[in-house]
């Protein structure tokens, strides 16, 4: 674990497994789009606007995968002080809330359509808000201590008590009717999709994965990088050189 | 348990001390639920019909009022810093607050709660299933709300940001209290939700106390 706590060494290894991501997301987000926006099949009931689903699913996918991430990277940060969970954890809160809020917005423009409504209280739709608050709460304590140590374990013990309040908030709203359709891909046995639906469906899921990982790891080298400039600033100033 | 004693009636007499201060909270919680017959229109029909879903709000929104000074205040005047020090385990310290945080803002909110739904033309039936609701319901809140109010210490803002770590957290409770008095009102079996918010009160007193612990030894480093 802490073989990678050496920011050097973290650098190095994310910039040699960069190129690699990028050459495995590009295509499949090109080749997701094109299937998915072009060449898949339209549904007979919902014509064209199936295919707001390509972008949508995905997103919706990440902006959990995004949580999860951001709390193992939590857990990691407060158990082992390993400083650079801590700056994973940071720089993936912003990425998640962009692909929640992706998610919010298609599923809207997908269901004015198909449901008639922009927006309805259902039990999906409202614990994925809540999701969307509890990133941007994460967010906002982060940026609200003066010393990055003390706000990182802040806002990992956050993200640690929003995930064990997750699953709470899912039971609880699914109390509501519920309008949005179940899962269809991860049930057991055979996927409930047309196989010319699924394809693009996982090339767009591997293209957004890689540009999760490609944005973090992008996102996490700024940091360091202006952490370094602080560093610097700050001990040109001890020096008492004019800055 | 010495901690947890020693600091229920320390806080419990310094809101004692500020005399009336400390009701300030259900002051709040009553003048909102007034405002809502001025801002929907006084039709009897929706006011009984929305009552419950209103006092649950409320009741989220007034146990706010307190939080952000639950940890502030003894962290301004070096308090904080002594308790953090003290052989009690930091735990017991914590729940002594929560505890102390709901007598002087939930108990009141209890009591004022039927009131309020006679003035709001609630059902009987409904009217006591508010009470179960929110007997079992704002301990919750404020056990929760003691780990936001450990986690914004000595932030600039502090009460706005601890609104938005803590609303969230306290959605799954809102939807179970209102539920409880739908429930009650039609002459359903509320059992079900009952069981469920009895279930996250004792889940949230297990693990609240220790997380705000976590929380406050950040301070002190």
């Amino acid at each position: 674990m802490h073989r990678f706590a050496n920011p050097a060494r973290f650098l190095r290894l994310s910039r040699a497994i960069q190129p690699w991501i990028l050459a495995v997301t590009v295509p499949c987000l090109l080749a997701g789009l094109y299937l998915g926006l072009v060449e898949s099949p339209i549904d007979y009931q919902q014509k064209d606007t199936v295919r707001i689903m390509y972008v949508h699913v995905p997103a919706a996918w990440m902006a959990m995968f995004g949580y999860s991430s951001l709390a193992i990277a939590s857990a990691i940060g407060l158990i082992w002080k390993h400083p650079l969970a801590d700056l994973a954890g940071k720089a993936a809160a912003p990425i998640g809330a962009g692909f929640t809020i992706i998610a919010l917005a298609t599923g809207s423009l997908w269901g004015k359509p198909t449901w008639g409504t922009w927006w309805v209280w259902d039990a999906r739709l409202t614990s994925v808000v809540v999701l969307l608050f509890l990133y941007l709460g994460y967010m906002a304590l982060w940026n609200a201590f003066e010393q990055p140590q003390r706000a990182a374990r802040a806002a990992s013990i956050l993200a640690l008590v929003g995930i064990v309040n997750l699953p709470i908030i899912k039971f609880s709203v699914d109390w509501w009717n519920t309008l949005h359709q179940p899962a269809s891909i991860s049930r057991i046995g055979t996927p409930a999709i047309d196989p010319a639906m699924l394809r693009p469906l996982l090339l767009m899921g591997v293209a957004y994965l890689g540009l999760f990982l490609l944005l973090l790891l992008l996102r996490m080298r700024v940091e360091l990088a202006e952490r370094r400039v602080m560093a610097l600033q700050l001990a040109r100033s001890r020096d008492g050189e004019p800055s | 348990m010495n901690g947890f004693w020693a600091i229920l009636g320390r806080d419990l007499a310094l809101a004692r001390a500020e005399s009336g201060g400390a009701l300030l909270a259900v002051q709040f919680f009553a003048l909102g639920i007034l405002l809502f017959p001025l801002g929907l229109g006084p039709e009897p029909g929706m006011l009984s019909r929305l009552g419950g879903g209103l006092l649950a709000v409320m009741a989220l929104l007034a146990t706010l009022l307190a939080l952000d000074r639950l940890f502030q205040q003894d962290h301004e005047d070096g308090t904080l810093d002594l308790l953090l020090t003290s052989p009690a385990p930091l735990w017991s310290i914590v729940l002594g607050k929560a505890v102390a945080h709901w007598l002087i803002t939930g108990a009141p909110m209890l009591l004022a709660a039927p009131l309020l739904g006679v003035l709001l033309q609630m059902s009987w039936p409904a009217i006591g299933g508010l009470v179960v609701a929110l007997a079992l319901g704002t301990p919750t809140l404020s056990l929760v709300g003691a780990v936001g109010a450990a986690l914004t210490i000595g932030t600039r803002r502090g009460g706005v940001l601890l609104a938005l770590l803590v609303l969230p957290l306290y959605i799954p409770v809102l939807i179970f209290m209102s539920g409880t008095v739908t429930a009650a009102e039609t002459g359903l079996a509320f059992g079900g939700h009952v069981s469920i918010l009895g279930a996250i009160m004792l889940l949230s007193l297990v693990l609240t106390p220790w997380a705000a612990a976590v929380a406050l030894r950040q301070v002190g480093d």
